[in-house]
């Protein structure tokens, strides 16, 4: 309780922020449906995919692919002891993919025909495996969180049904997951000549696969420490450091994959003559792959959840910066149109991220989203640290 | 017999009646056309010395657009014209992103936008408006087979006028428009980077693994639940404590 309210201050500036990105958000809406997209983005003919499909879409599934990774640690592995931190995952991952779709509604041309893929079947198209995805995931992770809401209401019988099912479910969610991860970077198969050679590879599904894997797992971390800043939560270091563990091999798997790729396609002499693109792509491989990895390796990182932090935030980024980096340095610079998005742009992925933490914030007010009866223990002598942690954060 | 339409640049001599009747036809109001938009369907590219090359969707034999809508908005016809249907298109533009030849454009402005390209006239029984205008027969409509040896002759008759090239044949894998002309393809202004393999070749080949990832990922991931789980019954039997080394192990 006292850390409850020593917080709630800091979530005064938050409140009116995300007060003023929701008007903003409406104000944009209207705009958009009655103008058209030309009337609030920078798209046009020669870039008609921007920042709504570079971050809000391709992040946004990216970011919550933490939900199937401790999903299946959990369920199909019997690895219990990550079950504390298995609810707000699957809640971010759920959350992720419901503003997927609303960022769907805003940048497609007539968001009215979103359902037309269940009944106009095209299975050479990999937008149309996108769409089936995205549609049965987001089900999935629906059900997969519904025992929180069930809980809530004391709907026992609902309640046993879904746990018969559970497991079943989570295997359905991480095949749906693979598929959908890795067809996101299908996508851009199909333009060889649009997408510098720095990026374009046959193997873009496998890359997209295992990155998002990695950013799941940093995503799961950071926002642990985030959600502990906002509630007061006892942090479980221990698990959050061995989780840290499996990242350190998923991004030296995900860098020997790149390397090898970009070396059997001869495609770093590219880098030359040094350009933005070559910048960014330094960037993303080093900041976001190399230094991470190697800090998060170090027993020293790993024993503090401020430092895991850090370092998985940049893993964070460097996932963000990946996937705007193939949908748009990349084809900027093999086609030579420029694209800089509009600020409305800005605006609506910036009110979808704020409409996603106030979902976040409303499911924990509401549902039981850090099971109590697993962390009371811990609570009991926690409770001082993490009230104290929570003012000078 | 799937029909084309044969673009003869040596023919050509740029009075663009072939653009206004693509207007007309398709209820366009007439205005100057010089790239591709929402209301520019075809336009001629001045390349100098009196050599005009005129743009038009090429209507490839195995479209990259076409592969890429997931709900067959677009369609290859048998006919030959590559085909939109507004009622199904939901507006995702990957048709856009996809075609190599930057021919789909979008209303921008437009509440209810649609994807607007050439469609060869699919709907009008005369055929298309373009050839039916052009007085010296730069374009000309037909079957594709017949086009490609009307085409072949010519070269070959007249060495001295034509580069000895047909564009078309196998660019994108073909395309059921074929140019023919004073230069190289490079020259005239035609896009060369498109290579010759047809573009929805290159999903597919991540696509057809999509059974193979539900099959194989259903048994592994159903097979390490089942190992697990029965591990942990093992060790719940032998009266030990939730052992975090049995769940550890891997």
């Amino acid at each position: 309780m006292t850390a409850k309210k020593l917080v709630l201050p800091r979530l005064g500036f938050w409140w009116v922020a995300a007060g003023i990105l929701l008007i903003a958000l409406g104000v944009i809406a209207a705009v958009r449906f009655t103008k058209g997209l030309g009337a609030v983005t920078n798209l046009s003919d020669p870039f008609p995919w921007g920042l709504w499909i570079g971050f809000d879409v391709l992040c946004g599934v990216g970011l919550a692919a933490g939900g199937f990774a401790i999903a299946a640690a959990v369920y199909v592995f019997h690895l219990e002891d990550f079950k504390p931190i298995l609810r707000p995952t699957i809640l971010t991952a759920f959350l992720g993919y419901a503003l997927v779709i609303v960022a769907l509604i805003f940048d497609l041309g007539k968001p009215w025909n979103i359902w037309h893929p269940i009944v106009m079947w095209n299975p050479h198209s990999v937008m149309f495996e996108v769409g089936w995805c995205v549609m049965l995931y987001t089900t999935v992770l629906f059900l997969e969180f519904l025992p929180a809401v069930l809980e809530r209401f004391r709907l026992a019988k609902p309640l046993r049904i879904l746990a018969k099912a559970s497991p079943f479910l989570v295997i359905l969610g991480v095949i749906l997951s693979t598929l959908h991860q890795s067809s996101l970077g299908s996508l851009f198969l199909i333009l060889p000549h649009k997408v510098h050679p720095l990026w374009y590879s046959p193997l873009l599904p496998v890359l997209f696969f295992v990155s998002a894997v990695a950013a799941g797992l940093a995503m799961t971390v950071v926002e642990s420490w985030f959600s502990r800043r906002a509630f007061g939560r006892p942090i479980e270091t221990a698990l959050l450091a061995r989780l840290s563990r499996t990242s350190v091999v998923v991004l030296a798997l995900y860098l020997a994959l790149r390397l090898r790729d970009l070396i059997a396609r001869q495609a770093l002499p590219t880098l030359f003559p040094l350009s933005l693109a070559s910048w960014l792509f330094l960037a993303e491989l080093i900041l976001g792959v190399v230094v991470p990895m190697v800090a998060l390796a170090t027993a020293w990182v790993r024993s503090s959840p401020r430092r895991l932090a850090i370092f998985q935030g940049m893993v964070v980024l460097g996932f963000i910066l990946n996937r705007l980096n193939v949908s748009i340095t990349a084809v900027e610079s093999a086609t030579g149109y420029r694209y800089l998005p509009a600020i409305p742009e800005f605006l609506v992925t910036m009110g979808l991220v704020a409409l996603g933490m106030l979902g976040f914030c409303a499911a924990c007010k509401y549902f039981n989203v850090f099971p109590e009866t697993q962390w009371r223990e811990e609570e009991k002598w926690r409770t001082a640290p993490a009230a104290s942690l929570a003012i000078d954060g | 017999m799937a029909r084309g339409m044969l673009i003869d640049v040596t023919k050509c001599v740029g009075c663009g009646a072939c653009v206004e009747a693509c207007q007309q036809a398709n209820g366009q109001p007439p205005h100057e056309a010089r790239h591709f938009d929402q209301d520019t369907f075809t336009y001629l590219l001045d390349r100098g010395n009196d050599v005009y090359v005129r743009r038009l969707c090429m209507h490839c034999l195995n479209p990259a657009c076409a592969s890429a809508c997931p709900i067959g908005a677009l369609r290859k016809t048998a006919e030959g014209p590559v085909t939109y249907d507004p009622q199904r298109c939901m507006g995702c533009r990957y048709c856009m992103t996809a075609c190599p030849f930057g021919v789909p454009t979008y209303e921008w402005f437009s509440p209810a936008p649609r994807v607007r390209k050439c469609e060869m006239c699919a709907r009008r029984p005369q055929g298309p408006a373009c050839a039916e205008a052009c007085p010296t027969g730069a374009t000309q409509a037909g079957f594709r087979d017949q086009l490609v040896a009307e085409a072949q002759r010519r070269i070959q008759e007249d060495p001295k006028t034509y580069y000895p090239y047909i564009y078309g044949l196998r660019e994108a894998g073909g395309t059921s428009v074929l140019y023919i002309g004073p230069a190289e393809p490079e020259a005239l202004g035609l896009p060369t980077h498109v290579g010759f393999e047809p573009l929805p070749q290159l999903t597919w080949r991540a696509l057809k693994h999509v059974p193979d990832v539900v099959v194989f990922g259903g048994v592994l991931l159903s097979g390490f639940w089942w190992l697990t789980k029965r591990k942990e019954e093992v060790a719940r039997h032998e009266g030990a404590h939730k052992s975090k080394e049995v769940n550890h192990d891997r």
